[in-house]
């Protein structure tokens, strides 16, 4: 009966084969992951972040391992939208998949700058403003910390947008949904999160940080409890459509995701533990909607009994 | 089922030693043993849930025709801890051969110095049995702490070798340029791996000479695969992913001319 079951899910008048997709900043542009995987199986790439010029990025060390997880500061290190439109956007197009441009910056002018770049590409279906990235000293988290400039921003990109916008969120907040709601009467068209957790790692024997940046995002299976709950309150919140992450390594954690109200998953750091765990999040939940009689994913959607 | 050219596979284990205090010799039986090229490495996954990121280690030794892979590491955290304990008959998960290898072509018919530190040894095996007949001379100068030496007589069928330690106990007392200048030792290009302050000093040494030295750089990583720009290191020119004179050590690397990065 497997031909007969559903996977496909909308998102903003966007159609999506499934609901399982990459998380920008782990899959690059997916170039490097298909080699490991058929990028054609995935319900959307979404890229790594994108400014309208080219980011060196933090100093080393970038990465660490914590318990269950990791902490990364790259600083959004990118090409800049030359080259991603050049080299990337013709790639990604080979491919029977959505493309979502995960876009950030130092002002709104830059983000505005990118957004209306993209604008002519009809290969990129939506949007994801980054307004959420701890590690960059200027922009980006600044705009997903306080709901009126969430609200700004979100309004000035919405104007320019030819492109659905995601706003992708901040766990680094008191209150997400205060955040879900600002970015949604601002016009967002979706809300992905969560992004990573500001953490902190100490070398206690040469005590020393062990990010150059002192501070990175932590992602990983550890945090995938508080990406669960935030995305529960806040697909509660909200009308417009959540897209769900942290923490996803399995069929199941897609489910749960799923079940607590995220129309779609985004798997992170587990491209880094296994090259081919998007594909295999996607074959771990068709076997759940198998095993528990589902002949539809959307109505996993929010379906958690109260 | 996943349909895709590479992936994470399983190597099966013949045999583990600990070779020195610390370090260990790991055989393993690995299909893709005949990919690899001297320079590159291998990430190694670990099982516990707790420690999820892959480890890259260099490779040691191939075996082509056995499909053998054979790794000399140290344990350094949790996730070296877990390989160590690792017996005959056990599996681990393997991604690889990684990265570019040293460049061959710019070694033949040379007087080649290869310079290992350390954890930064293993590599100079496979390189030194591949050097064999196309070099005009080999000469390995390993580094020590102490008289705990591991793989100089592995490296004696290759190359000559000459020893430095930290603490005096054998060879040269100091590092491996001290040993290059008590034994007087000449060549026109250098391998090198090691940490970062000798690779630093051998970079001095190589333009001093105006030789070229080829270094491979060690440097964080948690995917391997090119995707998450953890592992860059400055470069002089543009790098080719980013245009941000970063280049990826897992990808463009591990090994650079001395004269391409900024250490």
């Amino acid at each position: 009966m497997s031909d007969q079951r559903n996977l496909s899910v909308e998102i903003a008048g966007v159609q999506f084969k499934n609901p399982v997709m990459t998380a920008s900043g782990t899959f690059g542009s997916g170039m490097e992951y298909s080699e490991f995987v058929d990028l054609s199986r995935l319900g959307a790439v979404v890229t790594k972040g994108v400014a309208n010029v080219p980011w060196p990025g933090n100093a080393t060390p970038r990465v660490a391992e914590v318990y269950g997880g990791m902490l990364n500061a790259i600083g959004l290190q990118n090409p800049g939208i030359d080259v991603f439109c050049e080299r990337d956007l013709p790639f990604l197009k080979e491919y029977d998949t959505n493309v979502i441009v995960n876009v950030c910056g130092k002002s709104i002018q830059d983000y505005v700058e990118v957004v209306e770049r993209l604008g002519e590409e009809k290969s990129v279906s939506m949007l994801e403003i980054n307004v959420s990235c701890p590690n960059v000293k200027e922009g980006a988290i600044a705009f997903g910390q306080k709901a009126s400039a969430l609200e700004e921003i979100t309004r000035e990109v919405k104007r320019h947008a030819k492109q659905p916008v995601i706003m992708k969120l901040s766990p680094n907040v008191t209150d997400i949904t205060e955040m879900a709601r600002a970015a949604e009467s601002a016009g967002a068209d979706a809300i992905s999160l969560i992004n990573t957790i500001t953490g902190m790692k100490i070398d206690v024997y040469r005590r020393r940080f062990v990010l150059a940046n002192k501070t990175g995002g932590m992602s990983g299976p550890a945090i995938k409890p508080v990406a669960v709950r935030m995305v529960y309150q806040a697909s509660h919140a909200v009308k417009i459509p959540v897209i769900g992450m942290g923490g996803i390594l399995t069929g199941e954690d897609a489910a749960e995701f799923l079940l607590a109200g995220a129309t779609a998953v985004a798997v992170g750091a587990a491209n880094f533990f296994d090259p081919q765990a998007s594909v295999q999040v996607l074959e771990g939940l068709e076997s759940y909607l198998e095993r528990t009689n589902v002949r539809d994913v959307r109505d996993l959607i929010g379906a958690v009994e109260e | 089922m996943t349909e895709s050219g590479r992936k994470k596979k399983k190597a099966r284990v013949m045999a583990q030693t600990q070779i020195a205090p610390g370090i260990y010799d790991l055989r393993l039986r690995w299909e893709d043993a005949k990919l690899a090229r001297p320079g590159q490495f291998v990430m190694v996954y670990p099982e516990c849930a707790a420690t999820l990121l892959p480890r890259p280690i260099s490779i040691c030794e191939t075996d082509p025709e056995g499909a053998q892979l054979r790794l000399v590491y140290r344990v350094a955290g949790a996730g070296t801890k877990e390989f160590s304990a690792l017996g005959p008959g056990e599996e681990v998960s393997i991604l690889g051969p990684i990265g570019n290898g040293y460049d061959l072509t710019g070694l033949s018919g040379k007087e080649v110095l290869l310079l290992g530190g350390g954890i930064g040894i293993p590599p100079m095996l496979e390189l030194a049995k591949t050097l064999e007949g196309k070099a005009r001379s080999v000469t390995a100068v390993l580094g020590y702490r102490d008289d705990h030496l591991f793989l100089a007589a592995d490296l004696e069928d290759y190359a000559q070798v000459l020893v430095a330690t930290e603490d005096g106990s054998l060879g040269t007392k100091g590092n491996v340029l001290d040993a290059i200048r008590v034994n007087e030792v000449t060549a026109d290009a250098v391998c090198a791996c090691g940490p970062m302050p000798m690779l630093r000093a051998i970079k001095e040494y190589a333009l001093g000479l105006d030789i070229p030295a080829y270094l491979s750089l060690e440097e964080r990583m948690a995917c391997g695969v090119g995707a998450c720009l953890g592992c860059v290191t400055k470069t002089a020119k543009e790098d080719p992913h980013s245009h941000v004179n970063n280049a990826r050590v897992c990808t463009e690397g591990p090994v650079f001319e001395c004269r391409e990065v900024l250490l």
